[in-house]
């Protein structure tokens, strides 16, 4: 980043102070306020907490779903925005709106329509039951209802980049004599990959963290369908903070993560997005 | 494009069908399920559902806490995309990271942070007391709770935009006099209309839609730091689904009401450019 010239353009000084004073309100005196009760802590009651079979059979389930969750979305979620960009049909644009419905339905509405959907009697629910497949209370709802809130990230950062991509490469492959499937593997693919990944990233995040929806549908059995949430929740409710934070550390580590390899991936799509217009 | 075979027809088909599918079961099936349970005992228990003191007052808080949050993003939002985009200043990466981490924090976690810092082992707390501000199991708790999820829903929404428009036309205007409140106005804001709106849009979903961190925070009183979404979560674990469902009918209206104002915007913004 450079040292440069000072902007001629006005307000410097009170927009950034208006920026700094409410992020140090909402954001920042939150933040240290959980590094002061972090370093309260012990490190060996950290640990101690941490390992708990209860609480690592619920880093378990959590991962295991939103895992399974942001693959079945990053699948879904690159045929959607490939039926968007590429074809035409009646209806394409209710479709399109559709996308952003779980970003617009409150999460706990989502939650009790899908788990009375798939509770035994629900429409889809009794369907697999004939089956002997219970979805509603098991692991494969809180899949469920973590494939309907991570739904919106592929779609929203590939679509964009399918946009933009420069069709000529295409054509040129075309030319060349590649067939479709070879054209889709090895001309657009490649380019889709760092999209596909951001949008894999950010839904992961997204049902790592996931609450409202999956409280309904989990059933929370410990040890089964308890996600990491879930257990922070009730160490509040039993006012244990000193364990809810530990948890809760952990996960905050992890989404920095995701975050950081997220906003690495989408500096150098950035760069094509840019770059192909 | 090129001349359409069977065989990319056929793709194009079951790649339809496939998307068709999949919207249907995992979007309509819940929209529908909740018009229809909250139907069931017809529309004088529906009536009687939403119209239900609790329902009523709950509805109100959200309102309220909707209302100041998109409000304070609103203005936290032009000033941070104005000083992230029209300057050049040291750690500009570290501002932003810090703006995005209310969305990366889980709801739950967000709910914690806010406890500690202003709960009873906070070393707030004594202040707080003495000044007799109550924010953790009361109103206030809830109000910031909604704000720090929906933080940087705004900013986010003009960054790009202001990034991509630069800031030539801004220089100009300031060298030949104009104030700052003039050039944002004047040549700023005509830009970034859009976005403004699309991100006003989408804050006010997420806002009223808030569930975890707001649980955290809210005593679960009813009629007092009752939300709208606890309100359902509370009829839905007496297992009383009709009324359950028939609360969350009103935030479906609001967020489809939210998907179609977001569609216009959409519509008229792409045919103005």
């Amino acid at each position: 980043m450079k040292r440069s010239k000072r902007s001629v353009i006005p307000g410097f000084g009170i927009s950034m102070g208006v920026t700094l004073t409410m992020l140090s309100i909402v954001v920042l005196i939150p933040l240290i306020s959980l590094v002061v009760f972090t370093l309260q802590m012990d490190l060996k009651d950290v640990i101690e907490v941490i390992t708990r079979e209860r609480v690592l059979a619920s880093f378990k389930v959590s991962f295991q779903t939103a895992l399974i969750a942001s693959l079945i979305n990053a699948v879904m979620g690159l045929i959607l925005s490939w039926v968007l960009v590429r074809y035409s049909f009646p209806g394409k644009k209710i479709m399109d709106g559709m996308i952003e419905l779980p970003f617009a339905m409150p999460t706990a509405v989502a939650g009790i329509a899908l788990t009375s959907l798939t509770a035994d009697q629900g429409w889809i629910g009794s369907f697999f039951a004939r089956y002997g497949i219970k979805i509603a209370y098991t692991k494969i709802g809180i899949t469920v209802a973590l494939v309907f809130v991570g739904l919106p990230f592929v779609v929203r950062s590939v679509q964009p980049v399918l946009e933009k991509l420069d069709p000529s490469y295409e054509e040129a492959a075309g030319v060349l004599g590649a067939n479709p499937v070879m054209i889709f593997w090895k001309v657009i693919f490649p380019e889709l990959v760092p999209a596909l990944f951001t949008g894999f990233g950010l839904a992961f995040g997204r049902c790592l963290g996931e609450y409202g929806s999956v409280v309904f549908i989990a059933g929370n059995k410990p040890y089964e369908t308890e996600i990491v949430p879930l257990i922070i929740m009730s160490e509040l409710q039993e006012f244990d903070y000193s364990s809810a934070t530990a948890i809760a550390l952990i996960m905050l580590l992890v989404s920095f993560f995701i975050l950081f390899l997220v906003n690495m991936i989408q500096a150098r799509n950035t760069k094509i997005l840019k770059g192909g217009r | 494009m090129h001349e359409e075979k069977v065989g990319s027809k056929i793709v194009k088909g079951i790649l339809i069908g496939l998307s068709i599918l999949f919207l249907v079961v995992m979007l309509l099936f819940p929209l529908f399920i909740i018009i229809t349970e909250s139907l069931k005992n017809g529309w004088n228990t529906y009536i009687k559902a939403v119209t239900d003191k609790y329902t009523v007052s709950a509805l109100w808080l959200t309102l309220k806490a909707t209302v100041i949050a998109v409000a304070l993003n609103t203005i936290f939002g032009i000033f941070a995309a104005w000083t992230i985009t029209k300057f050049h200043f040291k750690g500009k990466k570290i501002l932003t990271t810090l703006i995005d981490i209310p969305v990366t924090v889980s709801p739950i976690i967000a709910g914690l942070i806010f406890l500690l810092t202003f709960g009873r082992q906070s070393f707030l707390y004594p202040y707080l007391q003495a000044a007799n501000i109550k924010i953790v199991f009361a109103v206030p708790g809830i109000i910031l709770a909604t704000i720090f999820v929906t933080f940087p829903f705004i900013s986010r929404e003009l960054i790009p935009v202001l990034e991509a428009q630069g800031t030539e036309e801004e220089e100009a205007a300031a060298l030949m006099g104009a104030g700052g409140i003039t050039i944002f106005r004047k040549i700023t804001f005509p830009h970034i209309k859009w976005a403004f709106i699309y991100g006003i849009v989408l804050c006010t979903a997420r806002a009223m839609g808030e569930f975890g961190a707001v649980s955290v925070l809210s005593g679960h009183l009813r009629g007092v730091t009752n939300t709208l979404p606890l309100h359902v979560e509370i009829l839905f674990n007496e297992f009383q689904y009709v009324p359950a469902f028939a609360v969350s009918s009103i935030l479906v209206m609001l967020a489809l009401i939210i998907l179609v104002i977001r569609s216009v915007v959409e519509h008229i913004s792409g045919k103005e450019e």
